[in-house]
Protein backbone atom coordinates (compact mmCIF):
# COMPACT_ATOMS: atom_id res chain seq x y z
CA UNK A 1 0.00 0.00 0.00
CA UNK A 2 1.36 3.45 -1.10
CA UNK A 3 0.86 6.15 1.18
CA UNK A 4 1.08 9.72 -0.15
CA UNK A 5 0.98 12.67 3.15
CA UNK A 6 0.67 15.76 2.39
CA UNK A 7 2.84 18.26 4.22
CA UNK A 8 2.86 22.14 4.77
CA UNK A 9 5.05 24.94 5.93
CA UNK A 10 3.52 27.51 7.73
CA UNK A 11 5.10 29.98 10.25
CA UNK A 12 5.80 28.72 13.95
CA UNK A 13 2.11 29.36 16.69
CA UNK A 14 4.10 32.35 18.47
CA UNK A 15 5.11 33.75 15.31
CA UNK A 16 3.78 38.02 15.48
CA UNK A 17 2.80 38.79 12.68
CA UNK A 18 4.40 41.69 10.80
CA UNK A 19 2.90 43.44 7.95
CA UNK A 20 5.24 44.92 4.72
CA UNK A 21 4.78 46.26 1.35
CA UNK A 22 2.05 48.26 2.04
CA UNK A 23 0.07 45.72 3.81
CA UNK A 24 0.10 43.67 1.15
CA UNK A 25 2.45 40.57 2.14
CA UNK A 26 3.40 38.78 5.59
CA UNK A 27 6.93 39.62 6.60
CA UNK A 28 9.26 36.31 7.19
CA UNK A 29 12.13 38.04 8.78
CA UNK A 30 13.23 36.74 12.05
CA UNK A 31 9.73 34.08 11.03
CA UNK A 32 10.58 30.37 12.53
CA UNK A 33 8.44 28.05 10.43
CA UNK A 34 7.56 24.74 10.83
CA UNK A 35 5.54 21.31 9.74
CA UNK A 36 1.79 22.36 9.83
CA UNK A 37 0.99 20.41 13.76
CA UNK A 38 -2.12 18.86 11.59
CA UNK A 39 -0.05 17.30 8.86
CA UNK A 40 2.58 16.33 11.17
CA UNK A 41 1.78 15.06 14.62
CA UNK A 42 -1.51 13.29 13.21
CA UNK A 43 -1.55 12.70 9.27
CA UNK A 44 2.60 12.04 8.86
CA UNK A 45 2.98 10.13 12.19
CA UNK A 46 0.03 7.57 11.67
CA UNK A 47 1.50 7.22 8.23
CA UNK A 48 4.82 5.93 9.92
CA UNK A 49 2.81 3.72 12.15
CA UNK A 50 0.85 2.45 9.23
CA UNK A 51 4.53 1.71 7.82
CA UNK A 52 5.88 0.06 10.78
CA UNK A 53 3.59 -2.65 11.42
CA UNK A 54 3.83 -3.60 8.18
CA UNK A 55 0.44 -2.61 6.70
CA UNK A 56 1.81 0.49 4.60
CA UNK A 57 5.08 -0.56 2.03
CA UNK A 58 5.99 3.09 1.11
CA UNK A 59 5.09 6.70 2.55
CA UNK A 60 5.72 9.51 0.46
CA UNK A 61 5.27 13.41 1.60
CA UNK A 62 4.84 15.76 -0.49
CA UNK A 63 4.62 19.58 -0.31
CA UNK A 64 3.71 22.70 -2.78
CA UNK A 65 6.90 25.29 -2.14
CA UNK A 66 9.94 27.04 -3.64
CA UNK A 67 13.08 25.88 -1.86
CA UNK A 68 13.33 27.81 0.83
CA UNK A 69 10.61 24.72 2.31
CA UNK A 70 13.31 21.85 1.77
CA UNK A 71 14.49 22.30 5.58
CA UNK A 72 10.66 21.70 7.02
CA UNK A 73 10.47 18.69 4.76
CA UNK A 74 13.61 17.00 5.61
CA UNK A 75 12.40 17.42 9.26
CA UNK A 76 9.29 15.82 8.26
CA UNK A 77 11.70 13.11 6.61
CA UNK A 78 13.50 13.02 9.57
CA UNK A 79 10.47 11.42 11.46
CA UNK A 80 10.04 8.93 8.62
CA UNK A 81 8.99 8.48 5.01
CA UNK A 82 10.82 7.01 2.46
CA UNK A 83 11.24 9.59 -0.20
CA UNK A 84 9.90 13.54 -0.31
CA UNK A 85 8.70 15.35 -2.94
CA UNK A 86 8.52 19.42 -3.49
CA UNK A 87 6.54 20.74 -6.03
CA UNK A 88 8.26 24.08 -7.48
CA UNK A 89 5.38 26.08 -7.16
CA UNK A 90 4.54 29.41 -4.55
CA UNK A 91 0.91 29.39 -4.37
CA UNK A 92 -1.42 30.75 -2.08
CA UNK A 93 -4.71 29.92 -3.73
CA UNK A 94 -6.45 26.65 -2.25
CA UNK A 95 -7.36 25.38 -5.92
CA UNK A 96 -3.95 25.60 -7.07
CA UNK A 97 -2.16 23.87 -4.42
CA UNK A 98 -4.76 21.46 -4.70
CA UNK A 99 -4.39 21.26 -8.49
CA UNK A 100 -0.69 21.02 -8.35
CA UNK A 101 -0.83 17.74 -5.76
CA UNK A 102 -3.75 16.15 -8.11
CA UNK A 103 -1.66 16.41 -10.86
CA UNK A 104 1.55 14.74 -8.97
CA UNK A 105 -0.71 12.39 -6.78
CA UNK A 106 -2.56 11.11 -10.19
CA UNK A 107 0.54 9.28 -11.44
CA UNK A 108 1.42 7.93 -7.93
CA UNK A 109 -0.88 5.05 -7.62
CA UNK A 110 -1.39 5.72 -4.04
CA UNK A 111 -4.05 4.31 -2.40
CA UNK A 112 -4.33 6.77 0.68
CA UNK A 113 -3.72 10.21 0.94
CA UNK A 114 -3.46 11.99 4.28
CA UNK A 115 -3.33 15.81 5.58
CA UNK A 116 -3.77 17.38 8.13
CA UNK A 117 -7.12 18.91 8.85
CA UNK A 118 -6.34 22.52 7.69
CA UNK A 119 -2.90 24.80 7.81
CA UNK A 120 -2.41 26.92 10.36
CA UNK A 121 -1.35 29.61 8.02
CA UNK A 122 -4.24 30.29 5.66
CA UNK A 123 -6.80 28.05 8.17
CA UNK A 124 -8.78 27.11 5.37
CA UNK A 125 -8.75 23.55 5.48
CA UNK A 126 -9.70 22.88 2.07
CA UNK A 127 -7.00 20.87 0.43
CA UNK A 128 -8.54 17.31 1.20
CA UNK A 129 -11.30 18.11 -0.08
CA UNK A 130 -9.84 19.65 -2.93
CA UNK A 131 -7.60 16.62 -3.52
CA UNK A 132 -10.37 13.98 -3.56
CA UNK A 133 -12.65 16.18 -6.31
CA UNK A 134 -9.41 16.41 -8.54
CA UNK A 135 -8.98 12.75 -8.48
CA UNK A 136 -12.90 11.87 -7.77
CA UNK A 137 -12.31 9.97 -5.03
CA UNK A 138 -13.85 9.02 -1.49
CA UNK A 139 -12.38 11.95 1.43
CA UNK A 140 -13.26 11.59 5.46
CA UNK A 141 -12.92 14.46 6.96
CA UNK A 142 -11.70 15.44 10.50
CA UNK A 143 -10.26 12.05 11.13
CA UNK A 144 -9.95 10.99 14.69
CA UNK A 145 -8.85 7.27 13.90
CA UNK A 146 -8.10 5.37 10.91
CA UNK A 147 -7.43 1.78 10.61
CA UNK A 148 -7.18 -0.40 7.49
CA UNK A 149 -8.21 -3.80 6.78
CA UNK A 150 -7.66 -4.91 3.39
CA UNK A 151 -8.46 -2.49 0.66
CA UNK A 152 -11.04 -0.63 3.34
CA UNK A 153 -10.30 2.54 5.68
CA UNK A 154 -12.01 2.56 8.42
CA UNK A 155 -12.32 6.25 9.56
CA UNK A 156 -13.53 7.36 13.08
CA UNK A 157 -14.52 10.95 12.64
CA UNK A 158 -15.57 13.91 14.33
CA UNK A 159 -19.24 14.96 13.69
CA UNK A 160 -21.47 18.07 15.14
CA UNK A 161 -22.12 16.67 18.68
CA UNK A 162 -20.07 13.68 18.82
CA UNK A 163 -18.53 10.65 16.49
CA UNK A 164 -19.17 8.64 13.45
CA UNK A 165 -17.24 5.69 12.18
CA UNK A 166 -17.02 5.11 8.19
CA UNK A 167 -15.73 2.91 5.93
CA UNK A 168 -14.76 3.09 2.36
CA UNK A 169 -12.83 1.28 -0.02
CA UNK A 170 -9.22 3.04 -0.98
CA UNK A 171 -8.03 5.08 -2.58
CA UNK A 172 -9.37 7.91 0.03
CA UNK A 173 -8.12 10.90 1.00
CA UNK A 174 -8.47 11.42 4.50
CA UNK A 175 -8.17 15.16 6.56
CA UNK A 176 -6.63 14.20 10.04
CA UNK A 177 -7.01 15.83 13.72
CA UNK A 178 -6.49 14.99 17.04
CA UNK A 179 -7.03 11.35 17.86
CA UNK A 180 -5.35 9.96 14.49
CA UNK A 181 -1.77 9.50 16.45
CA UNK A 182 0.23 10.71 18.86
CA UNK A 183 3.04 13.32 18.21
CA UNK A 184 6.79 12.34 17.91
CA UNK A 185 10.06 14.24 17.65
CA UNK A 186 12.97 12.56 15.56
CA UNK A 187 15.57 10.97 16.96
CA UNK A 188 19.21 11.16 16.09
CA UNK A 189 18.90 8.23 13.78
CA UNK A 190 16.44 10.23 11.83
CA UNK A 191 17.73 13.50 11.36
CA UNK A 192 20.74 11.39 9.84
CA UNK A 193 18.42 9.13 7.96
CA UNK A 194 16.64 11.95 6.57
CA UNK A 195 19.75 13.32 4.45
CA UNK A 196 20.35 10.49 2.42
CA UNK A 197 16.76 9.98 1.90
CA UNK A 198 15.36 11.56 -1.49
CA UNK A 199 14.02 15.11 -2.61
CA UNK A 200 12.91 14.97 -5.66
CA UNK A 201 11.95 18.84 -7.04
CA UNK A 202 8.86 18.28 -9.48
CA UNK A 203 8.21 21.63 -11.61
CA UNK A 204 4.49 21.43 -12.49
CA UNK A 205 1.69 22.61 -15.69
CA UNK A 206 1.38 26.01 -14.18
CA UNK A 207 -1.98 26.39 -12.50
CA UNK A 208 -3.91 29.81 -12.62
CA UNK A 209 -5.13 30.78 -9.41
CA UNK A 210 -8.69 31.43 -8.88
CA UNK A 211 -8.28 33.59 -5.88
CA UNK A 212 -5.84 36.30 -4.69
CA UNK A 213 -5.07 37.76 -1.23
CA UNK A 214 -4.78 41.97 -1.96
CA UNK A 215 -3.95 42.49 1.50
CA UNK A 216 -3.62 41.98 4.63
CA UNK A 217 -4.54 43.88 8.33
CA UNK A 218 -4.12 42.94 11.69
CA UNK A 219 -6.74 43.31 14.03
CA UNK A 220 -7.81 46.33 16.88
CA UNK A 221 -5.39 45.93 19.95
CA UNK A 222 -7.61 44.84 22.40
CA UNK A 223 -9.83 47.49 24.14
CA UNK A 224 -8.27 46.69 28.03
CA UNK A 225 -9.70 44.19 30.58
CA UNK A 226 -12.12 45.09 33.05
CA UNK A 227 -11.10 43.19 35.88
CA UNK A 228 -13.78 42.37 38.82
CA UNK A 229 -13.77 41.63 42.50
CA UNK A 230 -14.10 37.81 43.32
CA UNK A 231 -16.64 38.32 45.47
CA UNK A 232 -18.95 40.14 43.26
CA UNK A 233 -19.86 37.98 40.40
CA UNK A 234 -23.37 40.03 40.50
CA UNK A 235 -21.09 42.97 39.11
CA UNK A 236 -19.74 40.55 36.50
CA UNK A 237 -23.06 39.64 35.30
CA UNK A 238 -24.70 42.35 35.35
CA UNK A 239 -21.63 43.63 32.81
CA UNK A 240 -22.16 40.63 30.75
CA UNK A 241 -25.72 41.66 30.46
CA UNK A 242 -25.68 45.32 29.92
CA UNK A 243 -22.50 45.78 28.32
CA UNK A 244 -21.05 42.56 26.60
CA UNK A 245 -25.16 41.70 26.07
CA UNK A 246 -23.90 37.45 25.57
CA UNK A 247 -26.93 37.06 28.75
CA UNK B 1 -29.32 33.15 -11.70
CA UNK B 2 -30.20 33.17 -8.40
CA UNK B 3 -27.39 32.54 -5.52
CA UNK B 4 -27.66 28.79 -3.48
CA UNK B 5 -27.26 28.24 -0.06
CA UNK B 6 -26.53 24.62 0.66
CA UNK B 7 -28.96 24.15 4.38
CA UNK B 8 -27.73 21.91 6.82
CA UNK B 9 -30.54 20.01 9.08
CA UNK B 10 -30.28 17.29 11.77
CA UNK B 11 -33.02 15.29 11.68
CA UNK B 12 -35.48 17.17 9.96
CA UNK B 13 -34.70 20.72 11.98
CA UNK B 14 -32.91 23.40 10.74
CA UNK B 15 -30.57 25.57 12.67
CA UNK B 16 -29.96 28.85 13.37
CA UNK B 17 -26.43 29.09 11.30
CA UNK B 18 -28.14 28.31 8.12
CA UNK B 19 -30.17 31.32 8.78
CA UNK B 20 -27.72 33.65 9.18
CA UNK B 21 -26.34 32.20 5.76
CA UNK B 22 -29.52 32.79 3.69
CA UNK B 23 -29.28 36.43 5.06
CA UNK B 24 -26.05 36.76 3.62
CA UNK B 25 -27.04 35.16 0.27
CA UNK B 26 -30.10 37.92 0.62
CA UNK B 27 -27.92 40.66 0.68
CA UNK B 28 -25.63 39.81 -1.88
CA UNK B 29 -29.09 38.69 -3.78
CA UNK B 30 -30.07 42.75 -3.05
CA UNK B 31 -26.41 43.48 -4.18
CA UNK B 32 -27.00 41.73 -7.65
CA UNK B 33 -30.64 41.80 -8.59
CA UNK B 34 -31.27 38.44 -8.19
CA UNK B 35 -32.74 35.64 -5.85
CA UNK B 36 -31.92 33.60 -3.08
CA UNK B 37 -32.27 29.42 -3.72
CA UNK B 38 -32.06 27.30 -0.18
CA UNK B 39 -31.05 23.33 -1.55
CA UNK B 40 -32.01 21.07 1.02
CA UNK B 41 -31.14 17.52 1.43
CA UNK B 42 -32.97 14.35 2.76
CA UNK B 43 -35.97 14.13 4.93
CA UNK B 44 -37.55 17.76 5.68
CA UNK B 45 -40.87 18.45 6.32
CA UNK B 46 -42.70 21.02 3.87
CA UNK B 47 -43.37 23.46 6.43
CA UNK B 48 -39.52 23.41 7.59
CA UNK B 49 -38.71 23.93 3.84
CA UNK B 50 -41.37 26.77 3.49
CA UNK B 51 -40.45 28.61 6.88
CA UNK B 52 -36.87 29.59 5.14
CA UNK B 53 -38.96 32.50 3.59
CA UNK B 54 -38.91 34.31 6.22
CA UNK B 55 -35.06 34.12 6.21
CA UNK B 56 -34.90 35.10 2.71
CA UNK B 57 -35.09 32.40 0.71
CA UNK B 58 -37.69 32.72 -2.27
CA UNK B 59 -37.00 28.76 -3.49
CA UNK B 60 -36.35 25.70 -2.04
CA UNK B 61 -35.18 22.87 -4.05
CA UNK B 62 -35.44 19.87 -2.16
CA UNK B 63 -33.89 16.43 -3.05
CA UNK B 64 -35.97 13.84 -1.10
CA UNK B 65 -33.53 10.91 -1.46
CA UNK B 66 -33.87 9.72 2.20
CA UNK B 67 -29.86 7.99 1.37
CA UNK B 68 -28.93 12.28 2.15
CA UNK B 69 -29.93 11.93 5.86
CA UNK B 70 -26.53 11.36 6.18
CA UNK B 71 -23.87 13.34 5.26
CA UNK B 72 -22.74 11.81 2.01
CA UNK B 73 -19.81 14.35 1.10
CA UNK B 74 -19.88 13.46 -3.04
CA UNK B 75 -23.52 13.40 -3.22
CA UNK B 76 -23.78 16.32 -2.01
CA UNK B 77 -21.50 18.00 -3.93
CA UNK B 78 -23.34 16.28 -6.68
CA UNK B 79 -26.63 18.07 -5.35
CA UNK B 80 -25.09 21.08 -5.58
CA UNK B 81 -23.69 21.40 -8.63
CA UNK B 82 -27.45 20.06 -9.93
CA UNK B 83 -29.12 23.10 -8.25
CA UNK B 84 -26.59 25.84 -9.13
CA UNK B 85 -26.63 24.06 -12.81
CA UNK B 86 -30.26 24.32 -12.71
CA UNK B 87 -30.41 27.30 -11.63
CA UNK B 88 -27.71 29.16 -13.35
CA UNK B 89 -26.17 30.39 -10.29
CA UNK B 90 -22.78 32.38 -10.44
CA UNK B 91 -22.76 32.03 -6.38
CA UNK B 92 -23.01 29.15 -4.20
CA UNK B 93 -22.90 29.69 -0.24
CA UNK B 94 -22.29 26.90 2.47
CA UNK B 95 -21.47 27.19 6.04
CA UNK B 96 -17.72 27.20 7.16
CA UNK B 97 -18.23 23.91 9.88
CA UNK B 98 -17.35 20.74 9.49
CA UNK B 99 -20.49 19.89 6.57
CA UNK B 100 -19.62 22.86 4.70
CA UNK B 101 -16.00 21.84 4.84
CA UNK B 102 -16.77 18.51 3.65
CA UNK B 103 -18.77 19.69 0.79
CA UNK B 104 -17.58 22.93 -0.54
CA UNK B 105 -14.43 22.48 -1.90
CA UNK B 106 -15.48 19.52 -3.79
CA UNK B 107 -17.72 21.36 -5.49
CA UNK B 108 -15.85 24.49 -5.87
CA UNK B 109 -13.11 22.12 -7.72
CA UNK B 110 -15.92 20.71 -9.87
CA UNK B 111 -17.27 23.68 -10.91
CA UNK B 112 -13.51 25.61 -11.36
CA UNK B 113 -15.23 28.08 -9.02
CA UNK B 114 -12.61 30.51 -6.28
CA UNK B 115 -13.33 29.58 -3.21
CA UNK B 116 -13.05 31.71 0.34
CA UNK B 117 -13.52 29.78 3.39
CA UNK B 118 -14.62 31.02 6.68
CA UNK B 119 -15.64 34.31 5.46
CA UNK B 120 -16.05 37.72 8.03
CA UNK B 121 -17.42 39.66 5.34
CA UNK B 122 -20.13 40.56 2.99
CA UNK B 123 -18.17 41.02 -0.87
CA UNK B 124 -16.65 44.40 -1.82
CA UNK B 125 -17.49 44.57 -5.36
CA UNK B 126 -15.83 47.55 -5.52
CA UNK B 127 -12.46 46.60 -6.42
CA UNK B 128 -13.69 42.61 -7.87
CA UNK B 129 -15.20 40.45 -5.49
CA UNK B 130 -13.44 41.06 -2.00
CA UNK B 131 -14.09 39.15 1.05
CA UNK B 132 -12.40 39.20 4.77
CA UNK B 133 -11.06 36.23 5.87
CA UNK B 134 -9.16 34.98 9.73
CA UNK B 135 -5.51 33.96 9.12
CA UNK B 136 -2.68 33.07 11.16
CA UNK B 137 -5.39 31.26 13.64
CA UNK B 138 -6.64 34.90 14.18
CA UNK B 139 -3.98 37.05 14.38
CA UNK B 140 -4.58 38.65 11.36
CA UNK B 141 -6.93 38.86 8.20
CA UNK B 142 -6.63 38.39 5.04
CA UNK B 143 -8.78 40.41 1.81
CA UNK B 144 -9.25 37.92 -0.82
CA UNK B 145 -10.46 38.83 -4.30
CA UNK B 146 -12.25 35.76 -6.54
CA UNK B 147 -11.09 35.54 -9.63
CA UNK B 148 -13.26 33.16 -11.06
CA UNK B 149 -16.99 33.46 -12.89
CA UNK B 150 -18.36 31.28 -10.33
CA UNK B 151 -17.56 31.82 -6.37
CA UNK B 152 -18.07 29.49 -3.49
CA UNK B 153 -18.33 31.48 -0.22
CA UNK B 154 -18.08 29.64 3.14
CA UNK B 155 -19.29 31.56 6.51
CA UNK B 156 -17.93 31.50 9.66
CA UNK B 157 -20.70 30.43 11.66
CA UNK B 158 -21.61 32.95 14.27
CA UNK B 159 -20.43 35.87 12.21
CA UNK B 160 -23.45 37.76 10.49
CA UNK B 161 -26.67 38.68 11.69
CA UNK B 162 -30.44 36.78 11.37
CA UNK B 163 -33.22 39.05 10.05
CA UNK B 164 -36.54 37.62 10.45
CA UNK B 165 -39.40 38.81 7.57
CA UNK B 166 -42.27 37.81 6.05
CA UNK B 167 -42.17 35.36 3.29
CA UNK B 168 -42.59 31.66 2.48
CA UNK B 169 -40.48 30.07 0.09
CA UNK B 170 -41.88 27.82 -2.63
CA UNK B 171 -40.95 24.38 -2.64
CA UNK B 172 -39.84 22.71 -5.71
CA UNK B 173 -38.48 18.62 -6.20
CA UNK B 174 -34.97 18.41 -7.58
CA UNK B 175 -34.35 15.11 -9.18
CA UNK B 176 -30.50 14.05 -9.08
CA UNK B 177 -29.29 10.67 -10.46
CA UNK B 178 -26.66 9.48 -8.18
CA UNK B 179 -23.93 7.22 -8.84
CA UNK B 180 -22.93 3.95 -6.35
CA UNK B 181 -19.66 5.95 -6.18
CA UNK B 182 -21.50 8.49 -4.53
CA UNK B 183 -22.66 6.76 -1.33
CA UNK B 184 -18.88 5.24 -1.45
CA UNK B 185 -18.14 6.28 2.08
CA UNK B 186 -20.82 3.35 4.58
CA UNK B 187 -21.63 5.30 8.00
CA UNK B 188 -21.18 2.41 10.37
CA UNK B 189 -21.90 3.92 13.32
CA UNK B 190 -22.78 7.22 14.64
CA UNK B 191 -22.27 7.81 18.41
CA UNK B 192 -23.83 11.26 19.29
CA UNK B 193 -23.14 12.72 22.86
CA UNK B 194 -26.36 14.01 24.13
CA UNK B 195 -28.19 16.39 26.10
CA UNK B 196 -24.98 18.70 25.73
CA UNK B 197 -24.77 21.89 23.59
CA UNK B 198 -22.92 21.17 20.44
CA UNK B 199 -19.12 22.72 21.16
CA UNK B 200 -18.84 24.13 17.62
CA UNK B 201 -22.08 25.71 16.98
CA UNK B 202 -22.07 27.27 21.07
CA UNK B 203 -22.76 30.98 21.35
CA UNK B 204 -21.58 30.34 25.38
CA UNK B 205 -18.63 28.31 26.13
CA UNK B 206 -17.65 27.66 29.54
CA UNK B 207 -13.70 26.53 29.42
CA UNK B 208 -11.89 24.33 32.32
CA UNK B 209 -7.88 24.18 32.60
CA UNK B 210 -5.45 22.37 34.71
CA UNK B 211 -6.29 25.35 36.94
CA UNK B 212 -9.69 22.95 38.23
CA UNK B 213 -7.14 20.67 39.81
CA UNK B 214 -8.31 17.36 38.84
CA UNK B 215 -11.59 15.97 36.97
CA UNK B 216 -13.77 15.35 40.10
CA UNK B 217 -13.86 18.69 40.32
CA UNK B 218 -15.34 19.61 37.07
CA UNK B 219 -19.26 19.52 38.31
CA UNK B 220 -19.04 23.12 39.62
CA UNK B 221 -17.99 24.03 35.96
CA UNK B 222 -21.00 21.83 34.55
CA UNK B 223 -23.31 23.87 36.85
CA UNK B 224 -22.13 27.23 35.59
CA UNK B 225 -22.57 25.75 31.90
CA UNK B 226 -25.86 24.56 32.51
CA UNK B 227 -26.99 27.32 34.34
CA UNK B 228 -25.88 29.63 30.89
CA UNK B 229 -27.09 27.12 28.72
CA UNK B 230 -23.16 27.03 27.59
CA UNK B 231 -21.13 24.20 26.02
CA UNK B 232 -17.91 23.03 28.09
CA UNK B 233 -14.39 22.68 26.42
CA UNK B 234 -11.22 22.20 27.79
CA UNK B 235 -7.19 23.19 27.26
CA UNK B 236 -5.06 20.61 25.94
CA UNK B 237 -3.51 19.48 28.76
CA UNK B 238 -6.79 18.75 30.38
CA UNK B 239 -7.71 16.37 27.58
CA UNK B 240 -4.66 14.83 27.46
CA UNK B 241 -4.56 14.09 30.81
CA UNK B 242 -7.87 12.36 30.06
CA UNK B 243 -9.93 14.99 32.53
CA UNK B 244 -11.86 15.64 29.71
CA UNK B 245 -12.93 13.73 26.37
CA UNK B 246 -10.94 15.19 23.60
CA UNK B 247 -13.42 16.33 21.41
CA UNK B 248 -13.87 18.92 24.18
CA UNK B 249 -10.45 20.00 23.96
CA UNK B 250 -9.79 23.59 22.03
CA UNK B 251 -6.87 25.49 20.69
CA UNK B 252 -4.28 25.50 17.76
CA UNK B 253 -4.66 21.10 17.80
CA UNK B 254 -8.16 20.72 19.21
CA UNK B 255 -11.57 23.02 18.11
CA UNK B 256 -11.35 26.33 17.17
CA UNK B 257 -14.95 28.36 18.57
CA UNK B 258 -16.47 31.54 18.05
CA UNK B 259 -19.13 31.72 20.91
CA UNK B 260 -20.50 35.35 21.99
CA UNK B 261 -18.94 34.67 25.68
CA UNK B 262 -16.05 32.23 26.17
CA UNK B 263 -15.15 32.08 29.76
CA UNK B 264 -11.85 30.63 30.61
CA UNK B 265 -11.63 28.78 34.26
CA UNK B 266 -8.06 28.09 35.38
CA UNK B 267 -6.29 28.38 31.92
CA UNK B 268 -2.71 30.40 31.80
CA UNK B 269 -3.87 31.28 27.80
CA UNK B 270 -0.98 30.30 26.15
CA UNK B 271 -0.62 30.95 22.66
CA UNK B 272 -1.74 27.43 21.13
CA UNK B 273 -5.37 28.14 23.43
CA UNK B 274 -5.98 31.36 22.19
CA UNK B 275 -5.69 29.65 18.64
CA UNK B 276 -8.32 28.09 19.01
CA UNK B 277 -10.55 31.02 21.27
CA UNK B 278 -9.57 33.95 19.78
CA UNK B 279 -12.79 34.21 17.50
CA UNK B 280 -14.48 34.61 20.52
CA UNK B 281 -16.67 38.10 21.04
CA UNK B 282 -16.07 38.32 25.10
CA UNK B 283 -13.63 36.24 26.99
CA UNK B 284 -13.84 36.05 30.50
CA UNK B 285 -10.92 35.00 32.50
CA UNK B 286 -10.84 33.47 35.95
CA UNK B 287 -7.46 32.81 37.43
CA UNK B 288 -5.52 32.80 40.69
CA UNK B 289 -2.26 33.78 38.85
CA UNK B 290 -2.84 37.76 38.27
CA UNK B 291 0.57 36.85 35.71
CA UNK B 292 -1.70 34.51 33.75
CA UNK B 293 -1.25 35.83 29.81
CA UNK B 294 -4.62 34.88 28.87
CA UNK B 295 -5.85 38.30 30.97
CA UNK B 296 -4.39 39.92 28.79
CA UNK B 297 -6.70 39.03 25.39
CA UNK B 298 -9.71 39.00 28.17
CA UNK B 299 -12.36 41.43 27.94
CA UNK B 300 -13.57 40.88 31.84
CA UNK B 301 -11.24 39.18 34.67
CA UNK B 302 -11.32 37.66 38.03
CA UNK B 303 -8.07 36.79 39.87
CA UNK B 304 -9.19 34.46 42.66
CA UNK B 305 -9.81 30.76 43.06
CA UNK B 306 -12.14 28.58 40.87
CA UNK B 307 -13.29 26.41 43.31
CA UNK B 308 -14.70 29.30 44.89
CA UNK B 309 -15.47 31.73 42.16
CA UNK B 310 -17.36 29.23 40.05
CA UNK B 311 -20.08 28.40 42.62
CA UNK B 312 -20.60 32.05 43.35
CA UNK B 313 -20.82 32.94 39.42
CA UNK B 314 -23.62 30.48 39.34
CA UNK B 315 -25.34 31.55 41.63
CA UNK B 316 -25.67 35.02 40.20
CA UNK B 317 -26.82 33.77 36.95
CA UNK B 318 -28.98 32.11 38.52
CA UNK B 319 -30.15 34.75 40.82
CA UNK B 320 -29.91 37.21 37.42
CA UNK B 321 -32.51 34.97 35.65
CA UNK B 322 -35.15 34.54 38.47
CA UNK B 323 -35.44 38.46 38.18
CA UNK B 324 -35.13 38.10 34.18
CA UNK B 325 -37.96 35.84 33.65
Amino acid sequence: MKVLVCISQVPDTSTKIVLKNNNTAISSDGVTYVINPYDEWYALIRAIELKETGIATEVHLVTVGSANVEPVIRKALALGGDEAIRIDADSDDPYETAGYIAEYAAGGAYDLILCGKESIDYNNGTTGTMLAGLLDINYVGFATGIQLEGNTAVVTREIEGGEETDACNLPVVISCQKGVAEARIPNMRGIMAARTRPLKVVVPTKIAPLTQILSYELPPAKAGIKLVSSDNMDELVALLHTEAKVI
Amino acid sequence: MSVIVLIEHTGGTIKKKNFEALHYAAHIAKQTGTTVTALVLGTVAVAEMESLGEYGAQKVLHVADSRLNELHARAYAGAVIAAAQKEGSKIIITLHDIGGRMVAPRVAVKLGAGLVAGALSYPDTEKGFVIKKAVFSGKAFAYVNILSDIKVIMLMPNTFPVAKIEGKAVVEQLDVSFGEEDFGVKVKAVNKVTGEVALADAELVVSGGRGMKGPENWGILEELAKELGAATACSRPVADSHWRPHHEHVGQTGGTVRPNLYIAVGISGAIQHLAGVNGSKNIVVINKDPEAPFFKAANYGVVGDAMEILPRLTAAVRKFKQQHK
